[in-house]
């Protein structure tokens, strides 16, 4: 039973509830075969980008509307401001939305699609688009019972109907979207490709997924696999038993190796093309904390943390890029952390380390693009893994509902936000830092 | 009768509906857990748990789950009666599929290299494509057996039809015969133990017990530093809590060693030279190897590190003493050699499994004896002697252990990969020689080449 379960069951929550503490909602999570969505989806606005997404929508077979019904339970709510040109555009759209959120189910939707701030034509649109910005963050923190709010901006000249657009909003509808809440995708460009098959959008990709011995490397593996890739998962030899029961799971190959090694990219390529021919998605989720005040940090800590968390990283895209060996439309995602981006009390080495990440992502996104590839970072929150489960009771209660979905996210979570951001369909997508925090309060 | 012969690989043979053509077997990887001493990290393992380990972590290495493989043989040497098919039960607990064939195999110490001959001798002849050999040994969960005495009432007892005959046979039971019969190290036609036998071939060929010691100190400092620069990292997963071996002592000294008592050959007072240093101790553990043909191979692009070349057994009369119950390797190299047109002086790397530092030193001691070379190997004069930097350059048994059926498969994958790693020399594959004594008086010799 996890913590979650604890206080949203029998005694537990009749406690829970007696102290006055919130009580968390079972999110609803992706599963092959089920429905994208627990209802209708009501498309709001009347732009050409709303037109085009309604028909792209019909053609997934959801149920569409353009005008709400009285009283019907909606799935989700589709805000599409992509042609506000002063604040006051404002008011309609967002006042139907308003009318409207009673009658959203139960882990339903809110998603907004808009354009960028930073290149509007004029004050007033400017102001207006990035009005959306703080319009939605605050709807994800009113929104309850597992519903999220999150928000599409695509560059200017980017349609909505194009692959990336409509795999971010296909992956914000579903259920692979759990615990990711008041957070904006930006869609850079017209580059991807929509799956064949929705179910198995990564078929035959050979995926590279470092630190895949537990956690949310082993959720990882497990995603990746679920969704149609071959696997190469590596951990350091120490951790070499729960590796080859990971990699017997889900039919891939371990590769036992210390990616700090000066040869190890040259042996995950080499592992990843000869067995398999290829590589295609490489995940960069090994890293270590070793927590110190700044007073007390050596030498020890603080360099461990920054080869393993970055330095590795580094080295291995760098010899990946320079190597003609990556496919086509490549994808690199790492992993960041909230600490990374909002700072934490002991972890100067490993909130230095994961800033460094999303430094590395930015920089690294323009190298790629004339190959068609992608460089992305995910940044978890509070994510219920073995190294959270070790904080204190009390302490680890606070942090993991100091969060609009109230509770904490789960390796899953951070795994289906990378395999999304792995896909073709996110080919559009690079350079970003997407959170996977539940809305954390830490950081916004 | 055949109808007709062709030549292949310099082989005549005679080809047939059901004989075929001979090719390569070589070694695709290996698997093993670190070894425990006996009573440490794997006390409350079985054969079937270790031997699954380490099959599971081959299967992961290789991705090799849910493959329907040609045959799987491994064995071992301290073995329950209920693990009669120990293998098929460990593949059955494994992620192969279900419908892989396997068999157990026993030849004591030998056990785990003569898994890899008899597999890869079925490669060679096309009677399967894959296979993976192992061994496995556990002396902390060794079988402990009842007395023969109390053994044979018990049948009795079963076989009995009324009371009155029951309690007649119970009549027979004695005190002594409860005391359980617990497996030893004890050759059942001499009395003597190993450690006891190999003393006495120890002394025989006048090995100082400086040289014994170092041979053990150079064990131990091989397998660390093999261990350091990451050698083990594809031939290994850990089990248990444990990521290395746990008799290795990195630290250990020629001066240490030397402190320590000797344990084996009282019977030759002040000239006892065997101590637990230079001997190996009980070990836990298990080992894995798979190898294939080369088209299986190539087609899941998995590597081919060493084609097994050839094997020799061999056997010494060591209970009317003619030889020491650990020197028939002695006799099996000379002739795989010789078949092969080789001398020593052609390997590239010797893997001389330390059961003692005596048996290797023995060994080579006897290589080099003139008479014996005459006398004995039928020579005109000493077999010869090998370069000493190419024998068991990253460690043997005094530092890995020894759970018996598992060393063979050990040293396979070691050498295999090492085999890989030095390429060609002077424009032809790197050679290397393994020879594994075994109880009874046996050892197994084989030949394997780099690829």
């Amino acid at each position: 039973m996890s913590d979650t379960q604890l206080v949203s069951h029998g005694i537990g929550r009749d406690v829970a509830r007696k102290l006055g503490l919130p009580q968390p909602v079972t999110l609803r999570r992706y599963r092959p075969g089920e429905p994208l969505v627990p209802g209708p989806v009501l498309i709001i606005g009347d732009s050409a980008g709303s037109e085009d997404l309604a028909t792209s929508l019909l053609s997934w077979e959801l149920d569409v509307r353009r005008n709400a019904l009285p009283k019907e339970k909606l799935g989700a709510i589709v805000l599409v401001l992509d042609g506000v040109e002063h604040p006051d555009d404002l008011a309609a759209p967002v006042l139907t939305v308003a009318s409207l959120l009673r009658d959203l189910a139960p882990n339903g939707r809110v998603v907004t699609v808009s354009r960028p701030a930073s290149t509007a034509a004029s004050p007033a649109a400017a102001a207006a688009r990035q009005a959306v910005d703080g319009f939605l963050r605050s709807l994800a923190k009113e929104l309850r019972a597992g519903a999220t709010a999150n928000g599409i901006v695509l560059a200017d000249g980017v349609p909505s109907s194009s692959p990336s657009a409509l795999g971010a909003l296909r992956f914000l509808l579903s259920g692979r979207s759990a615990f990711v809440d008041g957070q904006f995708i930006t869609v850079g460009t017209d580059s991807g490709k929509l799956p064949d098959d929705v179910d198995r959008p990564l078929s035959s990709k050979v995926a590279v997924v470092t630190g895949a011995a537990r956690g949310i490397g082993a959720a990882i593996a497990r995603t990746l696999h679920r969704d149609g890739a071959v696997l190469v998962l590596i951990d350091v030899p120490a951790a070499g038993e729960q590796l080859a029961a990971v990699a017997n799971e889900v039919h891939g190959t371990a590769l036992q190796l210390d990616i700090t090694r000066e040869d190890a990219a040259r042996r995950i390529l080499d592992h990843a093309l000869e067995r398999h021919g290829r590589l295609d998605i490489m995940i960069h989720n090994a890293g270590i904390t070793r927590d110190k005040l700044l007073a007390n940090m050596d030498e020890a800590r603080w360099n461990s943390v920054i080869a393993v968390n970055i330095a590795a990283q580094l080295r291995i895209n760098q010899t990946l890029l320079s190597s003609d060996a990556l496919s086509q439309a490549p994808r690199i995602v790492s992993l960041a952390s909230t600490s990374g981006i909002a700072g934490n009390r002991g972890q100067t080495n490993y909130a230095a380390s994961k800033a460094a990440v999303i430094g590395m992502v930015r920089a690294t996104a323009p190298l790629l693009k004339d190959a068609g590839g992608t460089i992305n970072a995910v940044a978890p929150g509070f994510i219920e893994t073995e190294m959270t489960h070790r904080i204190p009771f009390a302490t680890r209660e606070i942090a993991r509902r100091l969060n609009s979905l109230q509770q904490g996210g789960r390796p899953e979570d951070v795994a289906e936000t990378i395999a999304f951001l792995a896909s073709d369909a996110a080919g559009g997508i690079s350079g970003e830092v997407l959170r996977v925090c539940g809305q954390n309060m830490v950081g916004a | 009768m055949p109808a007709e012969a062709e030549i292949t690989n310099g082989m005549t043979v005679t080809s047939s509906a059901s004989l075929r053509t001979f090719r390569p077997a070589v070694v695709v990887g290996g698997n093993r857990i670190p070894f425990a001493r006996t009573g440490g990290a794997y006390t409350k393992s079985s054969n079937q748990d270790m031997l699954t380990a380490a099959l599971d972590g081959l299967i992961a290495r290789f991705g090799l789950q849910e493959e329907k493989l040609g045959e799987i043989a491994a064995g071992a040497v301290l073995k329950h009666s209920r693990d009669f098919n120990l293998t098929r039960e460990v593949v059955l607990g494994s992620a192969l599929s279900p419908e892989t064939p396997a068999y157990d195999l026993q030849q004591a110490c030998a056990t785990g290299l003569e898994t890899v001959l008899g597999l890869a001798n079925k490669i060679k002849l096309g009677q399967i494509d894959s296979a993976i050999a192992g061994g496995v040994d556990s002396a902390s969960d060794a079988p402990i057996a009842v007395s023969e005495g109390l053994r044979a009432v018990l049948l009795d007892l079963s076989r009995a039809r009324t009371v009155p005959e029951r309690l007649r046979i119970l009549t027979r039971l004695r005190p002594k015969d409860l005391s359980p019969d617990a497996p030893n190290t004890g050759e059942p036609r001499t009395g003597l133990s190993m450690g006891e036998h190999q003393a006495l071939t120890t002394a025989q060929w006048k090995i100082t017990r400086e040289a014994q010691d170092e041979l053990a100190l150079n064990s131990h400092r091989n397998l660390a530093a093999a261990y350091e620069r990451g050698f083990f990292d594809d031939l290994l997963t850990p089990y248990r809590g444990l990521a290395r071996d746990s008799n290795l002592r990195a630290d250990t000294s020629l001066e240490k060693l030397a402190s320590l008592k000797p344990v084996f050959g009282k019977s030759l007072g002040d000239e006892a030279t065997m101590t637990a240093g230079n001997s190996t101790p009980l070990t836990d553990g298990a080992s894995t190897v798979l190898l294939s043909s080369e088209e299986w191979a190539d087609a899941r692009g998995l590597p081919k590190l060493a084609t097994v070349v050839d094997g020799e057994a061999a056997a010494v009369d060591f209970v009317h003493g003619k030889d020491g119950l650990l020197m028939a390797p002695v006799f099996a190299v000379p002739r795989l050699l010789k078949r092969n047109g080789l001398t020593l002086d052609d390997l590239d790397f010797f893997e001389i499994h330390e059961a003692f530092a005596g048996t290797v030193l023995s060994t080579l001691a006897a290589w080099e004896d003139e008479e014996f070379g005459r006398t004995r190997l039928g020579l005109e004069g000493a077999f010869g002697s090998i370069d000493r930097s190419r024998l068991n350059v990253n460690g043997s048994s005094l530092a890995a252990g020894h759970p018996f059926a598992a060393t063979g498969g050990r040293i396979v994958a070691s050498l295999a990969k090492m085999l890989h790693e030095k390429g060609m020399v002077d424009g032809r594959p790197a050679r290397g020689l393994i020879s594994v004594c075994a109880a009874g008086g046996q050892g197994v010799v084989a030949l394997l080449e780099a690829r």
